[in-house]
């Protein structure tokens, strides 16, 4: 219901006026539409459609417009005609395309570091080469920042290559790291450790913060970004090529129907389509799985963590400006790969998380709860004692490094920043190398509209980065703690010490996530202590603080593929483990009325984590896309 | 005309500041106060059963008012006009700018919500009634309009339930929750909302002085809620009752 629009300088985005070329809706305007640029992407099927009345139709899911009636269609049944205009026949056998589309030169799904980058990138290249493209920016979140969530301590290095003055322009990137501690942790003890970063010349920053500048650089640039919307649905032509997005319906009852205020979603088309979704993105998934992009290149599968955070004010004495604390060990097992973090940003506040491996054997491991455990460690409760939690979150994201990235080009666009998974683990970073992957991008992209190259450059560019050079170094840390945790810390100080890089083997990864889970008799239940309240919370006090919020009257964005796996598969086998890695307890086994256990999906509690699409053992939950503006409000994170 | 606010959206979490100022709002999600929503909808059903010919969306505020907006001609305003004013203003401050800008706009209704959900003043619309004096009809849940006897019958939620009033045209209507469900912005609408004109005024413009009689001293969190004690007996609890909380 709110929409965040926001509105910077105008300066070029009006010019691009003439790429949307909307007739506008009036009743009985007969506009016809304002530019004829975008029309050439259509050049095989010219659109003979005559006068138009409203909006011009573009279909999806091939068909040809070759036959056109003339028809007025009462829409909804509202009391009021909502769009009277042509409706094409469409020879087409596909499901309904009733909807508005409009059109754009390059489609960019998610307002995250990447695909801001390349939105931004897009935009310079375009004044660079005096041409003109028309970019959109869908974004699922309320408003540009809402649902990204990050350590961060941030490496310049993309930003650099991207907007050389952010520090004039006043990017939100003023704590340069001041200091860099690495302990391993016992349950009382804390033993320091070399740090093995390199963090000099990095900042301490909230990456929400940063986003929503970068978003403010590109609506100055003229991007148009849309937050509130978001995309549920690819679109195809009938050559199986993916020519844009289709956003979600809004004003759905929970049982399906149309409520009051139903609107129908969008078609936005583009000649280019970049997916920006970050960790777990559900289109990138979707489109993976259909166009084969990890069997193309040979790659594994991806491995994830997730990550737990919260952003603390604590007392000013306590508060150091660009501290930067790395912890490993207690509280998870030697058989568990994950770690803390501790950041200190500025305004006395103060960033800390535990990142937990979901490749864990227990099913009754509780990531929410061992990060509870973590803050009543003796080297970090002082710090937290005394102050507030200003705000939590939790998400996934990427482990598999090199091994895992997918061939990252399908037809009609490419898959950009943790979608992909670019995220370099031995650093923790993956915020610039997903920067970095969207810029390419951008650049290959505008070849491809501008200069008639192909999406085909993306990927070699990508080789031919830092970001390949990054990821192959970088390579071996994480699979090494497959072989648990202590020759992990071996392997790793082998390889960043003495092979310095150059290892001649590539370690693979182990089972993927889902399949790592042990069978519940396997292993006892963990007993977890009660919340304090003053450092330690309950799950729903946390999830206060997030600011995450659904429309409860809609349908569960969580799908069950199979409704009967909960109960028989995953209660009986594995003692329900989804009722424990939710970091928003969406899912919970209640009793019902013959005392029998039932899943309960919570779906508003939804923190967009990704962490059950990733870990139900029979990969029997899909994660879909909710309602646009749905999911937490970070600010901070 | 309709006149909405810019406030802090209602599922953030909000911290007061350290100062005691008042409430963050620094980085925090702003959106339209829920029931300026509710009124703009009302305004745009009446205008698409064709009783009004156009809706005027009105905001006052700092320049980030024009946010708020835009979201309101998304929804299908046709033009808006924003105050500048750089500080917080108080209800009969904006009730007066209110009536300056009726004057010269000229509405056959004017629709509010019944309050902000950031003061909870609920003091605007009926304000702005009294300085124009007209009828007006608060927290209504059904608003029905006749342009030939230039009437509106309003049902209002009372305590007691239900009043029906009938309105004498041009009159002032603030909106409770179950009015309408408001309409979501498409995003074809977002992108024609662009293009739509708002106009400015600035305070010296309308010739309203902004001086407040109010001054907010101290804002506070409500003190936490102390656990609650279990007894074992009346006697204990008559001995609490009467040392303890000195209430016998």
């Amino acid at each position: 219901m709110h929409r965040f629009l926001s509105i910077s300088s105008k300066s070029a985005s009006l010019k691009n006026r003439k790429q949307l070329h909307l007739p506008f809706l009036s009743p009985v305007s007969s506009a016809t539409p304002e530019g004829q640029s975008c029309f050439h992407y259509f050049n095989q099927k010219p659109p003979s459609l005559g006068t138009r009345l409203g909006f011009d139709r573009v279909f999806s899911s091939g068909c040809f417009p070759n036959r056109v009636n003339l028809r007025e269609r009462e829409r909804y049944g509202n009391g009021f005609s909502r769009l009277k205009g042509f409706v094409g026949e469409i020879r087409s056998y596909s499901s309904e395309t009733d909807r508005d589309s409009i059109e754009y030169d390059v489609v960019i799904v998610g307002a995250g570091p990447a695909g801001l980058a390349a939105a931004i990138r897009l935009k310079q290249l375009c004044q660079e080469k005096n041409a003109d493209l028309s970019v959109c920016v869908v974004e699922k979140g309320a408003e540009v920042g809402a649902h990204i969530l990050s350590g961060n301590v941030f490496e310049p290095r993309a930003l650099n290559e991207l907007l050389p003055q952010w520090k004039d322009e006043e990017a939100p990137i003023n704590v340069p790291v001041s200091s860099d501690k690495f302990l391993f942790l016992t349950k009382d003890r804390a033993i320091s450790l070399p740090s093995p970063f390199d963090n000099e010349g990095n900042y301490v920053i909230s990456l929400s913060q940063l986003v929503r500048w970068m978003g403010a650089k590109a609506e100055e640039l003229g991007v148009e970004i849309y937050p509130g919307f978001s995309a549920s649905e690819i679109l195809y032509d009938e050559d199986n090529k993916v020519v844009g997005i289709g956003t979600n319906d809004m004003g759905v009852a929970k049982d399906g129907s149309k409520k009051e205020n139903f609107q129908r979603g969008v078609a936005l088309k583009g000649r280019v389509t970049l997916l920006a979704e970050g960790c777990r993105g559900s289109l990138s998934q979707k489109l993976m799985k259909e166009y084969k992009l990890r069997e193309k290149v040979q790659a594994q599968h991806q491995t994830y963590a997730l990550g737990i955070k919260e952003v603390w004010e604590i007392d000013e004495n306590k508060h150091k400006p660009g501290a930067v604390l790395h912890t490993l060990g207690w509280p998870l097992d030697s058989k568990t790969y994950g770690g803390s973090f501790l950041y200190h940003m500025k305004d006395r506040q103060i960033s800390i998380g535990l990142v937990v491996a979901l490749n864990y054997h227990n099913p009754f491991l509780n990531p929410y709860e061992e990060f509870q455990k973590l803050k009543h460690h003796p080297s970090i409760k002082p710090l937290l004692e005394g102050g507030t939690v200003l705000q939590y979150g939790a998400r996934t994201l990427n482990e598999g490094g090199f091994q895992s990235v997918p061939y990252p080009v399908f037809p009609g666009g490419a898959i950009i920043g943790c979608s992909a998974g670019f995220l370099n683990v031995p650093k923790i970073k993956g915020t610039h190398t997903a920067m970095k992957s969207g810029m390419l991008a951008a650049e290959a992209t505008f070849g491809t509209l501008h200069e008639g190259s192909n999406m085909e450059a993306y990927w070699d560019a990508l080789r031919n980065s830092w970001v390949w050079e990054e990821l192959h170094r970088a390579r071996n840390y994480r699979p090494a703690f497959e072989y648990g945790l202590f020759p992990g810390l071996a392997l790793s100080a082998l390889e960043h010490y003495v092979l310095k890089g150059k290892s001649p083997f590539t370690l693979k990864h182990g089972k993927p996530d889902h399949e790592a889970t042990d069978v519940a008799k396997l292993h006892s239940p963990i007993e977890y202590p009660k919340p304090d309240g003053l450092l330690s919370f309950d799950v729903p006090t946390s999830l206060h603080r997030s600011n995450t919020n659904h429309n409860h009257d809609q349908p569960a964005h969580l799908r069950l593929r199979d409704p009967n796996i909960p109960e028989t598969i995953n209660l009986s086998e594995y003692a329900g483990p989804e009722s424990r890695y939710c970091p928003a307890r969406v899912y919970e086994y209640i009793p019902d009325e013959k005392n029998q256990l039932k899943l309960q999906i919570n779906a508003q509690n939804c923190l967009h984590c990704k962490a059950c699409d990733i870990k139900d053992p029979k990969q029997n939950i899909e994660w879909t896309v909710p309602e646009g503006g749905g999911g937490p409000g970070y600010s901070v994170m | 005309m309709v006149a909405v606010k810019r406030v802090v959206d209602y599922a953030v979490k909000i911290r007061v500041k350290p100062d005691k100022s008042g409430v963050e709002t620094q980085n925090v999600k702003m959106s339209m106060n829920p029931f300026c929503e509710i009124a703009l909808e009302e305004a745009l059903k009446i205008k698409e059963s064709g009783l009004a010919k156009e809706v005027v969306a009105v905001s006052m505020g700092p320049s980030n008012c024009v946010d708020t907006l835009r979201t309101g001609l998304a929804m299908g305003a046709d033009r808006a006009i924003h105050v500048e004013a750089s500080r917080d203003l108080v209800p009969l401050t904006v009730a007066k700018l209110l009536k300056k800008l009726v004057e010269i706009e000229n509405p056959g209704l004017l629709i509010l919500g019944k309050q902000a959900i950031d003061d909870d003043c609920n003091q605007t619309g009926q304000m702005i009634a009294g300085l124009l004096g007209w009828p007006q009809g608060t927290f209504a849940s059904k608003v029905v309009l006749d342009k030939e006897k230039q009437v509106a019958t309003v049902d209002r939620e009372v305590d007691g339930g239900l009043e029906t009033l009938c309105l004498d045209l041009p009159a002032v209507i603030t909106t409770d929750l179950r009015l309408n469900q408001p309409r979501y912005a498409t995003l074809p609408n977002i992108m024609k909302a662009k293009s739509k004109p708002i106009k400015k005024f600035t305070l010296e413009e309308l010739n309203v002085e902004i001086k407040s009689d109010l001054e907010v001293v101290q804002v506070t969190e409500p003190p936490k809620r102390k656990a609650g004690v279990i007894l074992s007996s009346v006697d204990e609890l008559i001995d609490k009752l009467k040392n303890e909380a000195h209430v016998i």
